[in-house]
Parts: C-alpha cells; sequence; structure tokens
C-alpha cells in the first residue's frame, strides 16, 4: 500500500496575525509555521496504514524553503521520501485549481494506491484541493473520511456526514480521500527519527519538470480584502410578561443567536 | 552525531573580558537547525501532552508517575542524548541537549527529576565509566529503565563538597569498598536506581563510586519537607557499610574532584537554560494576567509600573538567552576541534568554558528570581494564593540559586577562574591591566565611537571590559595570593564581568538579527539591548566603586575615581520609554515575544 500525503504549511494556531498592507492577505512578517493540522492527521493515517499492510509513504509539499521544516518534520515521523515543489513558479498558485493543478502534474508520474489530503487547510479553508487532483488525475476520491480500510479491490472508507451522522462507503483504488482532523492520535517524531530523516530522499521538483509555467498556474480565484472579524455589541430589550419574555429570549438564542 | 555549528575560530572561555567578538561569528537561537528545532518540538509537544496535564499528580508525590514519564520521556530518545551510541544512546551534541532541557522544564518539579537523571545521573558514567560500566549501566539509563542520582552534599558538607565525610574501605579480600556515611539532599533519591556517590577512600581519597540501591548497607531516608519542587524527590542516603563492589569504582581513586567539578559545568549551564526559560513563561503569564485584571477601570497592563515589570521580565529572558546560545556555540566550536568520543577531550574542551557556565547558572537564576517576584507582584493578592501559578512559581524558583554550586560559589568561581586563567598565562589579564595603568597616564582617552545601530554602547562596553580588568589587576597586584579571601571584591569584578557578558551578548545577537531582518523588523530587540546595557552600564560602574574604594585610598583612590568616571560617561537613553514600548509589545502578543 503506497501512500502519497500532501502537506501544507501554515502560520501557527497561536500567531499573532496582521493584516498585510495592501489589504489582501495576512502580513507574514514574524510568522512561525506548523504542519496544517488536518494534514497532521492525514500523515498519521498514512504511517498507521503503512505499518499495518507495508508499502511506502511519500510527502509532497509545495512552498518556499521554510516548508522543508514541515517535510522533514514528517520524515522524522517516518515517511520514507518527500517531494517539495520549490519553485518562485509555485507561488501563482493560490487557489485551490492552481495548487492542485501543480499537484496533480508531480503526482502524475508515482505508483501509489492512495493519496491522502487534509479535508482543509488551516489558512484558505478552500477544502477543495483533494479533489482537484483527484479530478486531474482520474481517482475515485471520499471527502471528510474517519476511517480507512483498505479491501480485495478497494478501500472502504466511514465518512463524516451532518449532525453526528456516518456513512461507509467502498470506493475503487487508486483513490484519494481528504481526512478529518482527530481522527487518531498524533505520534511524536522521535529522536531517531529526526536523525534518520536526514539521510532520506528530499527530491525538489521545479514548475519547469512539471511543464507547468507561472502562467498556467495563474489563480482562476484571486482574493480582494483580508479583515479581522468586526465586534459589535447590540442590546436588545425584551418586553412583556415574564414568561412570554423567556419563550422569546429562547427563540432569538436558538435561532438567532444559534447558541442553543 | 550532529554537527550544527560550522566550523569557526575557536574563542577561548573567558576571552570575551580582553577581545570583541564578532557578530557574524556568535552563535544565536536563530541559528538553530531544523532538527534541532524538531528535538526541541517533541520535547514541547510532550510536556504539553504527557507533563502538564498530570501536573497535580506529579505534585502530590506519585513518583510511580514520575518514571512512568520518564521511561515515556526515554521511548522518545530524550533521555539519551548524551549517551553515545554504542551504548544505546542517541549521541547528539550538547545543543540538542540543551534545546530539550529547555522545552522538558515546563513542570517545574518534573524538570528537575529528569535534570538529575540525565545530567547528574548519567553523565559521570558517560564521562568516566569504564567500558564494561558503561555497558553494564548507560543502555538501561537511556530508557530509564534505571533511574540515576547523585550523591555528593552531606549535611557537613554542601559548599565545600571535598570535606565529605563518608568513608570508603578495601575489603581484605580486595573485593570491595565499605562506604559509610550520609549523603543529603539527594534529587531522585526516592525512587532512583543508581546513584553516584562520592566517599574519600581511607578517609583521604575523594572518589566517586557507582553505587546500586539493593547494595547492601544502602538504604534512602524518607522525603524531606522542602519549600518547593514538591513533585521531585529529596531524601537523604544512609550507607552503612554498603558493600560497593571494586568495579565500581568510578574514574581515578584521588580523582573524585575531577568528576564533581566537571560534570557541574554541564549541569550549571542546563541549570540557566531551564532557568531562563522559565522566566520567558512568567513573562508571558504575567503579561496574560495584566491584561485580564482591571482596577481603576482599566486593565493593569495600562499602568507605567506594571509595564515596568513586564518589560524587565522579558529584557532578562532576552539578555539570558543571548548568554546561553552564545556559550554553547563557542564550546560547540571547540568540540568540533577535538574528538567528542574520548570523554577526556570533550571535558576539557567544556572546562575551559566554566566562567561562562558560572556566568549563566547565576544570572539566568537571579532573573528567574526577579521574574517569580514581579510575577507574584502582577498577581497582587492573587499571587500570594496557592489557586495562582505564581504562588509555586515563587517557590520553586528558589532552589535555582543554591544548588548546582551556590551563586556566592560561582560568582567566586568567575573571578577566580578569570585570575588562574590569567596566572597560568591562558587569558592576557595582567597584560591588559599594565597596558591600562599606562594608558590611564596618558591626557586623554579615545572616544572613537564606531558605527552601527549599537555605536555608543559598543564604545560603553569596550570602556567597561577596561573596569573589569583594572579591578581584577588591582586585586591581584594587591592581594596577591591572598586574593581568596577578598570576597566581595572579587565577587564585584565577578558582578562586572556577568554584566559585560551580557551586555555584549545581547548587542552580538542583536547585531546578528538586523543584518539578516533588517533594523524595523527587530525593534523590540533592539530596545532591549539598549534598556539593558544602559542599566547594566550603571551597575558595573557601582560594582568598580566599591571594589577600588576597598583596594586603594587618598589620591589614588581619587585619581581612579575621576578615570573611572570618564570611562563610565555613557549618555542615558530613554528607559522609561523604552520599557513602554516593549511591554506594549507584550501586552498586544499577549505573551513574551523577543
Ligand atoms: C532541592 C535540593 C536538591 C538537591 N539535589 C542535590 C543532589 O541531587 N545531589 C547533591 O549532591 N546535592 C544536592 N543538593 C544539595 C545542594 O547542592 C547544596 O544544598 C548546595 O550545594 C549548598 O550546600 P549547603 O546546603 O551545605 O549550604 P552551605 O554550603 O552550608 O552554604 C550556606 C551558605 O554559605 C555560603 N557559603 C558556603 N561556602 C562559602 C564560601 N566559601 N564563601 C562564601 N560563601 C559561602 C553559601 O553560598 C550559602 O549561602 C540539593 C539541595 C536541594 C535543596
Amino acid at each position: 500500500m503506497n501512500i502519497v500525503v500532501c502537506l501544507k504549511q501554515v502560520p501557527k494556531k497561536d500567531s499573532i496575525l496582521r493584516i498585510a498592507a495592501d489589504g489582501k492577505w495576512i502580513d507574514d512578517r514574524d510568522l512561525s509555521y506548523e504542519m496544517s493540522e488536518a494534514d497532521a492527521y492525514a500523515l498519521e493515517e498514512a504511517l498507521r496504514q503503512k505499518e499495518k499492510h507495508g508499502g511506502e509513504v511519500i510527502v509532497i509539499c509545495m512552498g518556499p524553503e521554510r516548508v522543508r521544516q514541515s517535510i522533514k518534520e514528517a520524515l522524522a515521523k517516518g515517511a520514507d521520501r518527500a517531494i517539495h515543489l520549490y519553485d518562485e513558479a509555485f507561488d501563482h498558485a493560490s487557489d485551490a485549481a492552481g495548487i492542485g493543478r501543480a499537484l496533480a502534474a508531480a503526482l502524475k508520474d508515482e505508483k501509489f494506491d492512495l493519496v491522502f489530503t487534509g479535508l482543509q487547510s488551516d489558512d484558505y479553508g478552500f477544502a477543495q484541493v483533494g479533489l482537484v487532483i483527484a479530478e486531474r488525475l482520474g481517482l475515485s476520491s471520499a471527502t471528510i473520511a474517519m476511517e480507512v480500510q483498505p479491501e480485495e479491490g478497494g478501500v472502504r472508507v466511514k465518512r463524516e456526514l451532518e449532525s453526528g451522522w456516518f456513512q461507509w462507503v467502498k470506493i475503487p483504488l487508486p483513490a484519494l480521500l481528504t481526512i478529518q482532523s482527530g481522527i487518531n492520535q498524533l505520534r511524536y517524531a522521535t529522536l531517531k527519527g529526526i536523525m534518520a530523516a536526514k539521510k532520506k530522499e528530499l527530491r525538489e521538483v521545479k514548475a519547469a519538470d512539471l511543464g507547468l509555467t507561472a502562467d498556467d498556474l495563474k489563480p482562476a480565484q484571486v482574493i480582494e480584502r483580508a479583515y479581522l472579524p468586526l465586534k459589535s455589541k447590540q442590546t436588545e430589550m425584551i418586553e412583556g410578561k415574564p414568561a412570554e419574555a423567556a419563550a422569546k429570549l429562547v427563540e432569538k438564542l436558538r435561532f438567532d443567536a444559534r447558541v442553543l | 552525531m550532529t554537527r550544527t555549528v560550522e566550523t569557526k575560530e575557536v574563542l577561548k572561555g573567558g576571552s570575551f573580558l580582553l577581545e570583541d567578538h564578532d557578530a557574524q561569528e556568535v552563535f544565536t537561537p536563530e541559528d538553530i537547525s531544523d532538527e534541532h528545532r524538531m528535538i526541541a518540538q517533541t520535547a514541547r509537544e510532550f510536556t504539553e501532552k504527557e507533563i502538564l496535564p498530570r501536573d497535580e499528580e506529579i505534585e502530590a508525590k506519585n513518583f510511580d508517575l514520575s518514571v512512568e514519564l520518564l521511561r515515556k520521556a526515554g521511548e522518545l530518545g530524550l533521555l539519551s542524548i548524551d549517551i553515545p551510541e554504542k551504548y544505546g544512546g542517541m549521541g547528539l551534541d550538547l545543543l540538542s541537549s540543551l534545546v530539550a532541557s529547555e522545552q522538558l522544564s515546563g513542570q517545574a518539579s518534573f524538570s528537575g527529576t529528569l535534570g538529575a537523571h540525565t545530567t547528574i545521573g548519567t553523565l559521570p558514567i558517560v564521562y568516566f565509566g569504564t567500558e564494561e560500566q558503561k555497558k553494564k549501566y548507560l543502555p538501561r539509563l537511556a530508557t530509564a529503565e534505571l533511574v540515576g542520582a547523585y550523591a555528593l552534599t552531606e549535611s557537613g558538607s554542601g559548599s565545600d563538597a571535598l570535606g565529605a565525610k563518608t568513608k570508603a574501605v578495601l575489603t581484605d579480600d580486595g573485593k570491595y569498598y565499605i562506604l559509610n556515611g550520609q549523603k543529603m539532599w539527594i534529587t531522585n533519591g526516592g525512587f532512583a536506581d543508581l546513584f553516584t556517590v562520592f566517599a574519600k577512600v581511607d578517609g583521604e581519597k575523594f572518589t566517586a563510586f557507582i553505587v546500586e540501591r539493593d547494595f547492601p548497607g544502602v538504604s534512602v531516608a524518607p522525603e524531606e519537607h522542602k519549600m518547593g519542587l514538591q513533585g521531585s524527590s529529596t531524601c537523604a542516603v544512609n550507607l552503612e557499610d554498603a558493600r560497593v563492589p571494586v568495579e565500581n569504582v568510578l574514574g581515578e581513586i584521588g580523582k573524585g574532584h575531577k568528576i564533581a567539578f566537571n560534570i557541574l559545568n554541564i549541569g550549571r549551564l542546563k541549570l540557566g537554560v531551564s532557568s531562563n526559560i522559565g522566566c520567558k513563561r512568567l513573562t508571558s503569564i504575567a503579561t496574560e494576567y495584566a491584561k485580564e485584571r482591571h482596577q481603576f477601570g482599566v486593565p493593569i497592563a495600562s499602568f507605567g509600573l506594571i509595564k515596568h515589570k513586564l518589560a524587565e521580565m522579558a529584557i532578562l529572558a532576552y539578555v539570558g538567552e543571548c548568554m546561553i546560545y552564545r556559550t554553547v556555540g563557542m564550546i560547540e566550536t571547540t568540540l568540533d576541534t577535538v574528538d567528542r568520543d574520548i570523554p577526556e577531550q570533550a571535558l576539557k574542551a567544556i572546562e575551559d568554558y566554566a566562567i561562562e557556565c558560572s556566568i549563566i547558572k547565576v544570572v539566568a537564576s537571579e532573573s528567574l528570581a526577579y521574574c517569580a517576584d514581579e510575577a507574584v507582584q502582577v498577581f497582587g493578592g492573587n499571587g500570594y494564593s496557592k489557586d495562582y501559578p505564581v504562588e509555586r512559581a515563587y517557590r520553586d524558583a528558589r532552589i535555582s540559586r543554591i544548588y548546582e554550586g551556590t551563586n556566592e560559589i560561582n560568582r567566586l568561581i568567575i573571578s577566580g577562574q578569570m585570575l588562574r586563567k590569567a596566572t597560568k598565562g591562558d587569558l592576557p589579564v595582567f597584560q591588559a591591566a599594565k597596558k591600562l595603568m599606562d594608558e590611564l597616564l596618558s591626557p586623554s582617552l579615545s572616544d572613537d565611537a564606531g558605527e552601527g545601530v549599537f555605536a555608543a554602547e559598543r564604545a560603553a562596553i569596550g570602556n567597561a571590559k577596561k573596569a573589569g580588568v583594572a579591578v581584577l589587576g588591582m586585586a591581584a597586584q594587591k592581594y596577591r595570593e591572598k586574593v581568596q579571601e577578598q570576597q566581595e571584591v572579587l565577587a564585584a569584578a565577578s558582578d562586572i564581568i556577568m554584566e559585560i557578558f551580557g551586555m555584549e551578548s545581547a548587542i552580538l545577537r542583536t547585531e546578528k538579527l538586523i543584518s539578516t531582518r533588517g533594523e524595523a523588523d527587530c525593534s523590540m530587540q533592539i530596545e532591549a539591548t539598549r534598556v539593558f546595557t544602559n542599566d547594566a552600564l550603571q551597575r558595573v560602574e557601582q560594582h568598580a566603586r566599591r571594589a577600588i574604594a576597598t583596594m586603594t585610598e587618598g589620591d589614588e583612590l581619587r585619581t581612579m575615581m575621576s578615570v573611572l568616571k570618564r570611562y563610565m560617561r555613557f549618555m542615558p537613553v530613554d528607559t522609561i520609554s523604552a520599557r513602554r514600548r516593549i511591554a506594549d509589545s507584550l501586552i498586544e502578543a499577549g505573551r513574551y515575544n523577543l
């Protein structure tokens, strides 16, 4: 069972975010980064599958030099080798279509049974990159995967639906699954793993190696404005007899504030 | 073994007092490799997920849990960083060991437990063990199947460690040493399996022994009732006709002091590391609280006096970190010139930095004392309550100034070592002092300020170094072989030396930061360096005045004072506004952010 895991590096969760001067995204000075949470679970799931069924775990990650830190972390945790899409041209790929296209191009010649992505990234949160890759590579796919059970001729996947419902589906291999956060327990990188990672293959891929140009990766969707949620405070007095007012309050809490 | 610090010029321990080091040569936290970063991350995650959630149980002295946690840490490799691969360890560098200690120190009691095991409990065998001893014990120490401890102190001999009364006598058949005596304050005593015990063979030759808990005649007294570190074990260990096989003599008979002192250098560095990160944590805790707590209708963080505290805490943590990483960098560079796998060579390389290790121990433990004290103050009445974390931090912090050599002993080591190196001709302190005296007779001092962000500070530090050299030189000349009796003067010289090391380390790191990030992106680090330097220069002047006033009188004193004044002429910076800006940045971040 060979599994590819798509990793993204994102600003650390406890970062103090400021809007960049152009008002279009966050200011990336002084930020520290980490592996996007759902991707960390995807990696863990892949490592567990490998431990059960054998095979190879290959991680693929696109981004500037700093993303090597996350790649090395994946290798330290037990991935076998890594592909780093590292080229200024890839900076243009800033929407799901562009990112998916680049990753799919890099995976075209790889031999794998499964591709895992996180359900969505902690920064853009598109939740689409995985599906774009699946489409481009002609893979079957399932989203919001909670459990993965390889079987004869395919893979059984438990998917999360709304309101506490789940669904089991069986899809043929090769397949792409988008993995939900929290489905397993993340391992630590052991010091042995960290040192062993230094000797593992980390292949750098340029856009030209994939036959792609900056133009091919130009986003179809752009972010026009980024802003912090506005906090506003409104006070509303509910009139009437206590019982009526209480009923009205419950209704407002349930349907307007949606806290009940 | 990882080699991460590139081959650079070897800078001698203590040389900073006489030479200027280059910012590009200095090692800083920003220079650590991806591997070190990952080791730190593993250690941090382990602390957050395994240790902190069990804080209450640890503090309730659930030692089974402490041992279980040690073993879990062992599974990740966190206990075997300093143990060679050949004996089941990772065989990594000193920096790896320090970044791990930093991140494993989040729970003070467990940090004590783990530190005692990996450092004083394991290193004596790593550095001094025979092949058989290493094979027998190290693989099991690496996994914490055996827990280690170090038994040097006795009720009658603490600082005066060589005054130990515990005696060792060889049996007639030459197979065993019979040990008698009592060791006090032994960290991990309650559950350790293995003790490095120091005793005098025939009441004379100070020697180390590897003593297993199960050897006949070894017993452990009940837990001490301590001020802090409630969750660590500290007991007396009794040796009553304890039978120790001769194969368990560690190192050479009569050479136990080598083990005792060498291990302490590393212990001091590591204690400095954990104390310093404590400063960062307390800064964060106090900042967070000061933002939430309102008085007079506003958060207390908006008051200048609270800002002063928050900023000072952060400044001390920043400067401490600069000193630590600079020192580790120097040690690693020197270790690269020797065969690390040959213990004598490695130890000798580390020993050359005894001055820096003592400085770090003293400065970081005193910074921690300041931070813990002021954190309690920021919390007000709540700070005095066990319901809030700073009350415990205050008690836990207190020990750092006492063990691994009290701060008094370490102060004596700093200037004592400088003088020793000078006498041996390793450091040209006396030549510098002589040159200085000649210079004093010349009518004017050149104050050629250099260039750069810290031009004024650098010039002032150059002069502060002269003050330090002058005090040391005068003391050596005046008291000669009796200088050790002049503790106050030696301590004043040490204080000057510590301030110099702190100022310069901060400047070097900040200059390096400026060269990579640009001035605008490290304005807080620049402010912190400026404020610290400004205040440290004033302290240097005070220490120098005190020392010189006891060493000279009349006209000589008058001349010296006017020279000192000229040396210490430094335009004050607006530290009040600078501290406010640092505090504002902390408050915005809600945590330590330098
Ligand atoms: C929680 C805890 C854990 C410990 N863990 C260990 C351990 O694992 N193994 C171990 O061997 N020991 C351990 N110790 C002991 C510790 O190292 C000693 O307490 C310390 O070295 C000081 O010795 P002392 O207590 O005898 O104080 P003393 O030496 O009696 O010192 C008392 C005071 O006199 C000062 N003083 C002493 N000599 C001089 C001098 N020459 N000049 C000027 N001032 C001087 C000291 O600085 C101090 O202020 C531990 C202690 C504690 C409290």
